[in-house]
C-alpha cells in the first residue's frame, strides 16, 4: 500500500481553500484559549493547592485538536486518552466546567468526579477523557460500529498517543476496525515521548508508527502538526474515507510537548534537554507559526492578534474564579452517579442493596 | 408448563430481546455461525442475520471494548465470553470502562450492556479456564452481576439484564446448561436485586448462588431424609444488587446460616454475607455463621480431585451437624 508522504504545504487543498478570515482567526482563538487554559492550570495547580492528581498538558500540540475536530460535522465523534483537555475545550465545552472540574467542584464537567483525565460531553459528540493508555482505542470502534449500525454517515477520531502504539488493545482495535469495515481514524498524537521514555527507547521503528497499520490492510499518513493546513487536509481525506467508504485509517501527527509527562515528572532535567524544548518553543510553536501565517497571509493585525491572546488569558482567569467561588460536592454526591437505574429512581434500582458499608 | 434446559431458556431470552428491542446487539467467539461454543446463541445468526449476531476474532479487549463504545451510542450491546476467566484478559474494559465511565463522567454517559458467559470450575480444563470472577467483578461499584442457578431464573434474569440501562454482567454456568427445569411458555423478567428460597426450611439457612445453590438443595435433601434437620435455601440469584432483606430474613427465621459459594475462601461473595449476617443479625445467631467454599488453591485439573475441591453435598451437610 502506498502512504500519502506528501510533504509540500497543502493550503490549497479544497477542505482549505474555502476557509474564511472568520474561519481561520477562530481556530487561532481556540489554540490560544487551550494554551492559556493550562498556564493558568499549571500555576493554580502549583500555587493554590486546590488541584490534586494528574495534571497532563497539551501545550505545544494544540494544533492537533484544533485542526482535526475543526472538519468534525453533526454525526463525527471524538475520543480521546488523558491528554484531552486541548479536544475537550475544542469540542465546546466552556473553559469554567473545565477547570471547576480539576478544582473538584460540583460545577466541574463531571461533578468533580472525573477530575484532569475525564471530561466528557456527549451532547458534543465528545466521549472523554480516558486514563488507561490505549484504552480508549477499542471505544473508538465501539463508538464507529454503533454510528454504523444505526445508518449514520459519521466517524469516530480516537486519539492516541505515542507511547499507546504499543498496547495491545490498540493493535486488536486495528484488526477488527480493518476487519468489519468501521468509520474510524486513529490519530496518533507523537509528542516523542511516552511518559519518559523516547519514542527511540520505547517502539520498534519509531521513525513511522503508523506504518503499522500496514499489516492490517488500513490506509496511513503521516502528518506534520504544526501545519494547520496540512492537519486540515490529510484528516479530511481520512473522513471522506470514513464517510464514503467506511473504511478506518491510521494518522501520525508528528507534534511535540513541551511540559513533562504530567506535572510530577522530571521534565528537562532528566530524560530531555532544555535546549531541545526551547528549539521547538521558538522554532516550532503551532500557534506562532499559525498566527505568522495570518500575518502574511493579512486576515489578521498584530492588534487582534494580542486581543484574542488577552481575552483568552481573561477567560482562563475567570475561570479559575469560578472554580473557587463553587461548591465543592456534598459527601452525599458520593453515591449518586454509579448506578443509573439508582439514579433515576426507576424499579430496577429499588429492589436489592447496591452499597454497602464496612 | 414446559420443562427447557438452562441453555435453551436462555437461548429464548436472547432471541425475545433481540426480536423486542432492535438495538439488541449479540457480539463474541463462535457466537453466530457455529452456534455459540455452549450453543446459547444456536440459531440466533441464522434467524437475525448478520447485523444483529457478529462473531468476533479472539481479541477481548477489542469486542469487549467495542461493546462499552457502542453501547455509549446507544445500543444494548450483549457480549459473549466464551468463559468468564477471559475477563481478565480484556479486564481494563470491563472494570475501568464499563465500570467506571459513567461514574468518571458525572452521570453523563450511560452503558446499557451486558456481558454473559460461564463463570465455573468443575469442568477439568485447569486452573486458567476455571476461574468464578464472581466476587472480583462485584467488588466493583458501577458493576451489576447476576448469578442464576435455574433456567427459569436465567431467562428473566438475562431479559432484565438486557433492559437495565447498567452494565450487567451474568455470570452462566457449563454444569447447568445442560439441566432443565419448568419455564412458562408467556414472557416474564425477574428484577435484579430480589433473593428467591427455593426450599423452606426451620433450623438452618443455607445461602447460595448459581450451582451452589443446586448443590444446597442437594444437601437439603439429604439434611431432611438422614438427619431430620429442615434447612431453607436461599439462592441471592443476583449479587450485586444483594437482596439483603431476603439474607436477614432467613437468618432471623432459623437463627443458624451455612453460607455455601463456588467461590475460593478469600474474599469470597460468602465472605460478605458473613459481615453483613454478624453487622445486622448478631442478636439473632444461635451459633458462628460458616461457610463450605471451593478449596483455596487454583482449580485442579484431576477429575476425581476437582470434584471435591469444589463445594458437594456431603461438605454442606457435615458443615451444618457441626451447628446442631
Amino acid at each position: 500500500m502506498e502512504a500519502l508522504l506528501e510533504t509540500k504545504t497543502l493550503a490549497a487543498a479544497k477542505i482549505n481553500h474555502g476557509l474564511t478570515a472568520e474561519k481561520k482567526i477562530h481556530f487561532l482563538r481556540q489554540m490560544l484559549r487551550i494554551r492559556r487554559f493550562e498556564q493558568t492550570a499549571l500555576k493554580q495547580y502549583q500555587t493554590s493547592g486546590q488541584i490534586g492528581g494528574f495534571l497532563h498538558l497539551y501545550s505545544g500540540q494544540e494544533s492537533v485538536a484544533v485542526g482535526t475536530l475543526s472538519l468534525c460535522g453533526e454525526n463525527d465523534h471524538v475520543i480521546a486518552g488523558y491528554r484531552m483537555h486541548g479536544h475537550a475545550l475544542t469540542a465546546g465545552m466552556s473553559m469554567n466546567e473545565c477547570m471547576a472540574e480539576l478544582f473538584g467542584r460540583a460545577t466541574g464537567c463531571s461533578k468533580g468526579k472525573g477530575g484532569s483525565m475525564h471530561f466528557f460531553a456527549p451532547d458534543k459528540n465528545f466521549w472523554g477523557g480516558h486514563g488507561i493508555v490505549g484504552g480508549q482505542t477499542p471505544l473508538g470502534l465501539g463508538l464507529a460500529f454503533g454510528l454504523k449500525y444505526k445508518g449514520l454517515k459519521g466517524c469516530c477520531l480516537c486519539f492516541l498517543g505515542d507511547g499507546a502504539v504499543n498496547q495491545g488493545a490498540y493493535h486488536e482495535s486495528l484488526n477488527l476496525a480493518a476487519l468489519w469495515d468501521l468509520p474510524v481514524i486513529y490519530i496518533i498524537e507523537n509528542n516523542q515521548y511516552s511518559m519518559g521514555t523516547s519514542l527511540e527507547r520505547s517502539s520498534a521503528f519509531s521513525k513511522c508508527l503508523a506504518a503499522r497499520a500496514e499489516a492490517y490492510d488500513i490506509v496511513w499518513d503521516h502528518v506534520s502538526g504544526e501545519d494547520l493546513y496540512e492537519v486540515r487536509a490529510k484528516t479530511w481525506t481520512a473522513i471522506q474515507r470514513a464517510h464514503t467508504e467506511s473504511r478506518p485509517t491510521v494518522l501520525e501527527i508528528a507534534t511535540y510537548r513541551y511540559f513533562g509527562h504530567s506535572v510530577s515528572d522530571a521534565n528537562a532535567k532528566k530524560y530531555r534537554r532544555p535546549e531541545e524544548i526551547e528549539k521547538y518553543r521558538t522554532l516550532h510553536d503551532p500557534i506562532q507559526l499559525w498566527q505568522k501565517r495570518l500575518l502574511e497571509e493579512e486576515v489578521l493585525t498584530e492588534a487582534q492578534a494580542t486581543e484574542l491572546d488577552a481575552a483568552a488569558a481573561a477567560e482562563a482567569e475567570e475561570a479559575v474564579r469560578f472554580a473557587k467561588e463553587s461548591p465543592i460536592p456534598n459527601p452525599a454526591d458520593i453515591f449518586s452517579d454509579v448506578y443509573s437505574e439508582v439514579d433515576r429512581q426507576t424499579a430496577a434500582g429499588q429492589t436489592g442493596k447496591f452499597f454497602f458499608n464496612d | 408448563m414446559p420443562v427447557i434446559t438452562y441453555r435453551k431458556a436462555l437461548n429464548d431470552a436472547l432471541a425475545e430481546e433481540l426480536t423486542r428491542d432492535e438495538n439488541v446487539v449479540i457480539l463474541g467467539e463462535e457466537v453466530a455461525q457455529y452456534n455459540g461454543a455452549y450453543k446459547v446463541t444456536e440459531g440466533l445468526w441464522k434467524r437475525f442475520g448478520d447485523k444483529r449476531v457478529w462473531d468476533t476474532p479472539i481479541s477481548e479487549a477489542a469486542f469487549v471494548g467495542l461493546g462499552v463504545g457502542a453501547s455509549m451510542m446507544g445500543l444494548r450491546p450483549v457480549v459473549e465470553l466464551m468463559f468468564w476467566s477471559f475477563a481478565f484478559v480484556a479486564y481494563d474494559q470491563v472494570v475501568n470502562n464499563a465500570g467506571c465511565i459513567r461514574y468518571m463522567s458525572g452521570g453523563l454517559v450511560n452503558l446499557p450492556m451486558v456481558i454473559r458467559g460461564p463463570a465455573n470450575g468443575g469442568t477439568n480444563v485447569g486452573a486458567t479456564h476455571s476461574h468464578t470472577p464472581e466476587s472480583i467483578l462485584a467488588h466493583n461499584p458501577g458493576i451489576k452481576v447476576v448469578c442464576p442457578a435455574t433456567a427459569y431464573d436465567a431467562k428473566g434474569l438475562m431479559k432484565t439484564a438486557i433492559r437495565d440501562d447498567d452494565p450487567v454482567f451474568v455470570m452462566e454456568n457449563t454444569l447447568l446448561y445442560g439441566e432443565t427445569w419448568e419455564v412458562p411458555e408467556e414472557e416474564y423478567l425477574i428484577p435484579l436485586g430480589v433473593a428467591d428460597v427455593k426450599r423452606e426450611g426451620a433450623d438452618v439457612s443455607l445461602i447460595a448462588h448459581g450451582r451452589a445453590t443446586i448443590t444446597s438443595l442437594k444437601a437439603a435433601e439429604l439434611l431432611a431424609q438422614e438427619h431430620n434437620i429442615h434447612a431453607e435455601v436461599v439462592d441471592l440469584r443476583s449479587i450485586r444488587p444483594l437482596d439483603e432483606d431476603a439474607i436477614l430474613r432467613s437468618v432471623r427465621k432459623t437463627h443458624r446460616a451455612v453460607l455455601v459459594d463456588e467461590n475460593k475462601p478469600f474474599c469470597a461473595v460468602s465472605a460478605q454475607i458473613a459481615t453483613i449476617i454478624q453487622q445486622k443479625a448478631f442478636d439473632d445467631l444461635d451459633a458462628p455463621v460458616l461457610r463450605v467454599c471451593s478449596l483455596d488453591a487454583p482449580a485442579i485439573y484431576s477429575p476425581r480431585l476437582e470434584k471435591l475441591q469444589l463445594p458437594t453435598p456431603e461438605r454442606v451437610v457435615e458443615k451444618v451437624l457441626s451447628l446442631v
